[in-house]
């Protein structure tokens, strides 16, 4: 009815092969797009978009990152938080070092330090997999957070161990820094994960993510087919670790702006992030935002949605209420539908375009 | 399917919009941080309880000057990142005065409050520069600060040993929490050490290993400092003290911060823990008139969360003191400014140009419960004396007497702190002028 495709013919290999083939997937993603550049910054209020879109966008890029490693190449990361931290103390480095250069650049290029990480602890992927390689990870996570406190360098030895993030201007506009409104460092945020989601699905769906797909469904034979597996898995690495940096300067710079940054990009960050893989669906960029959106806001309307619909509900009660209801959403989604919150959409689309006469 | 998903982010939207009341013109709304869930709670619960149920009685007895204070509580579980949200809830409430209640939220908050026009309370925490009134106009820690207790501890160890001068060549380890909060009085004890010649040993627990502290006790046991600094929170401290037995450390030479010394802590350690110190700045009891109020018009009429017999615990006094400061503040502010509902900008002022004399602690119910204090226009903090209290097994007890911070040290330290700070990229000179008192 609403989802009918009949009367769309594709003339061309390039029409037939685009990623959104059908007309009302194309018209759907431009009103969401213009409803998140237009409509949520007017009509929002400031608590709504600093306390849901804009975490709702950090995670949503830091779940994309780890997605390319977990979902699309099959290698497991307990180590995106301190991606994530990287990108940030990269960016505050420097942005304190070179403070006229725009702070967009150093949010872009704080990725590429994250991305040279990563690539290190992207190593023995070679040689190890599965619960051997989530280990290694680990360790990159705790090292990086010793590094986080340990090395006052970072934080331009501040005696508080924090990040502060002082003014910076995009046309005059102030957007980090307390001057900056939540609305001008929603619309950055935005631009830039738009931006990056449209490389990232350009990457997944070109000749790089095939070989990705390909060692992720079988390495030997992605092997024997020719695609070199070191290269190939270090670019994974490479291309997720950029993704959670960026991320993670983002988190800083437009989301928290500033403040103690070793508590925040701990192991529990990490699985934070790997919960929003799997509960949106491994291998989906579609996914990736609707589990980070789902994990991000959850505790967010919990807290503050159910009192404001007239549903009296502690602050401790909601934060346990949190907890419960993410776990048991991770087991009955494990064991019901693995591939996540992507597949049920898909599976609903599907019944939608047959809808209302299936056969 | 496009329009299901409209209409959810519409009904989101709505929700959240919805979410945020108009603010109500009657009382005065108070939002402050709490932490009942999470390895902090232990800390959190007593810190929680003190202030909920001093408002409580404040509204019992018709508010300030009439006016009823909407106190709320948000959740945050000593994390920043929720610590931020719930900033962001109390602002769009019309909240006058922040309370963080962590370090960390404090710092993120700091950049912001002269733009939001909220005042922040950090009361004897936070960041130790922010006492600069000249430089940090909208946030307050008084009645002292880190660096201060610090100060305390070492003029205390000095009173045992002899004399500052005699520090030379002893060992004071600092035991602390490794997030903001715990390394807020390491620049201040190194400077010390420098000057005094004593060896500073600092000994750093990450957050997640706070009850996992043995591998540091065997450091501790090897170096064999003198006396050891407490400065943790929630869970750390309770394992602290059970692990200073466990290593046959002298308990008495154990000193806690204020926050490191509350009585849940102390009782982790049981009849061992007796003689253990800590640091305060007010009496611990429920022997005060205001006290046996909160009692009777609250804890007994079944509106507070405490147990009865936790009423006038360390943390709780402490608690229900930063209740007391907050509306002498609201008073002083209506004062000011004539109003009855007074906003962010009056409440700073009425901080600002605050005082508390051991008379008006009389009139309040609480004569000798703590030093009188007093905030200025350049002076946020008032560095103010405190005293060591001492574990008799079963509850706190004063035993020392009113030890001064060394000001004339501290301050050109606190001066250049906040001088450094005021460094970063767009921190605006004060504009806010000063009231006469």
């Amino acid at each position: 009815m609403f989802y009918r495709e009949t009367g769309q013919f594709h003339s061309t290999y390039a029409a037939d092969m685009a990623i959104f083939p059908i007309r009302q997937d194309r018209i759907g993603l431009a009103v969401i797009i213009a409803i998140a550049a237009i409509g949520v910054p007017l009509l929002g209020s400031p608590f709504f978009i600093s306390s849901v879109m804009i975490p709702f966008l950090v995670y949503a890029l830091a779940t994309i990152g780890l997605n390319i490693l977990t979902g699309y190449t099959g290698l497991i990361s307990l180590g995106t938080g301190a991606f994530m931290g990287v990108g940030a103390f990269a960016c505050y480095k420097l942005t304190t070092l070179f403070p006229s250069v725009n702070i967009i650049v150093w949010i872009l290029v704080s990725g590429f330090f994250s991305a040279a990480v990563g690539m290190l602890f992207g190593l023995p992927s070679l040689r190890v997999k599965g619960f051997y390689l989530a280990v290694t990870t680990l360790a990159a996570q705790f090292f990086l957070q010793w590094c986080f406190i340990r090395i006052p360098w970072l934080y331009n030895d501040n005696a508080s161990g924090a990040i502060e993030v002082g003014r910076r201007t995009l046309f005059g506009i102030p957007i980090t820094g307390a001057q900056a409104t939540v609305q001008t460092r929603y619309l950055v945020l935005l631009g830039i994960v738009v931006f990056m989601t449209w490389i990232a699905s350009n990457i997944v769906h070109g000749r790089i993510g095939r070989s990705w797909m390909a060692v992720r469904d079988m390495d030997i034979a992605a092997e024997l087919m020719g695609i070199r597996l070191l290269p190939t898995k270090l670019a994974a690495f490479a291309v997720s670790s950029f993704y959670c940096g960026v991320s993670g300067a983002c988190m800083m710079f437009l989301w928290y702006g500033g403040g103690e940054a070793n508590d925040v990009f701990s192991i529990n960050q990490s699985f934070n992030v790997l919960f929003m893989v799997i509960l949106g669906g491994l291998g989906s960029l579609t996914g990736s935002f609707f589990g980070a959106a789902f994990i991000s806001s959850l505790p967010t309307i919990f807290k503050f949605g159910l009192p404001a619909m007239g549903v009296h509900i502690e602050g401790a009660t909601a934060e346990h209420l949190t907890n419960m209801v993410v776990g048991a959403l991770i087991i009955v989604f494990l064991i019901a539908e693995p591939h996540g919150l992507a597949r049920l959409w898909q599976i609903s689309k599907e019944k939608l375009r047959l809808w209302p006469f299936p056969y | 399917m496009k329009n299901a998903k409209l209409l959810t982010i519409a009904a989101g939207v709505a929700v959240m919009a919805a979410a945020l009341p108009a603010q109500a013109q009657d009382s005065i709304v108070i939002q402050s941080n709490a932490y009942r869930t999470g390895g902090f709670s232990g800390s959190g619960i007593p810190v929680g309880n003190g202030i909920r149920d001093y408002m409580a009685l404040v509204n019992a007895k018709g508010g300030v000057n009439g006016v009823k204070i909407k106190f709320e509580e948000c959740e945050t579980g000593y994390d920043t990142k929720k610590s931020v949200e719930c900033y962001e809830q109390g602002k769009a409430k019309g909240n006058v005065i922040y309370l963080p209640w962590s370090t960390g939220a404090t710092l993120a908050a700091i950049p912001r409050a002269h733009i939001d026009k909220i005042p922040i309370f950090s009361m004897a925490y936070g960041l130790t520069a922010a006492s600069e009134g000249s430089i940090f106009p909208w946030v307050f820690n008084p009645p002292l600060t880190y660096w201060d207790g610090a100060s305390v501890m070492l003029n205390y160890v000095a009173g045992k040993e002899g004399g500052l001068d005699k520090l030379k060549g002893k060992k004071i380890g600092l035991i602390y929490l490794d997030a903001p909060y715990g390394k807020e009085p390491i620049p201040f004890l190194q400077n010390m050490a420098k000057k005094h010649g004593f060896e500073l040993a600092l000994y750093p627990v990450p957050a997640a290993e706070m009850q996992n502290q043995g591998a540091l006790w065997l450091n501790i046991r090897r170096d064999k400092p003198d006396y050891l600094y407490n400065q943790g929170w929630g869970a750390m401290n309770p394992t602290a003290v059970k692990e200073a037995i466990k290593n046959n450390f002298p308990i008495d030479r154990l000193i806690g911060v204020w926050w490191g010394s509350g009585d849940d802590d102390a009782r982790a350690g049981a009849a061992e823990a007796k003689g253990t110190k800590g640091i305060s700045w007010h009496q611990v009891g429920a022997n005060f008139p205001l006290i046996q109020d909160i009692i009777k018009e609250v804890v007994d009429k079944g509106q507070s969360l405490t147990e009865k017999g936790k009423v006038g615990e360390a943390l709780y006094n402490r608690s229900v003191y930063q209740g007391v400061v907050i509306t002498e503040a609201i008073r002083n502010a209506q004062k000011l400014t004539g109003k009855k509902v007074i906003n962010g900008e009056d409440m700073r002022r009425g901080m600002e140009t605050l005082t508390i004399s051991d008379a008006r602690w009389k009139e309040l119910g609480l004569e000798g419960f703590a030093a009188p204090m007093k905030i200025t226009c350049a002076d946020h903090s008032g560095h103010n004396k405190a005293f060591v209290i001492e574990w008799d097994g079963t509850k706190w007890t004063k035993a020392s007497d009113w030890i001064s911070p060394s000001t004339g040290e501290l301050a050109p330290l606190v001066d250049a702190a906040a001088k450094d700070y005021a460094k970063t990229d767009g921190w605006p000179k004060r504009s806010e002028p000063c009231d006469a008192k």
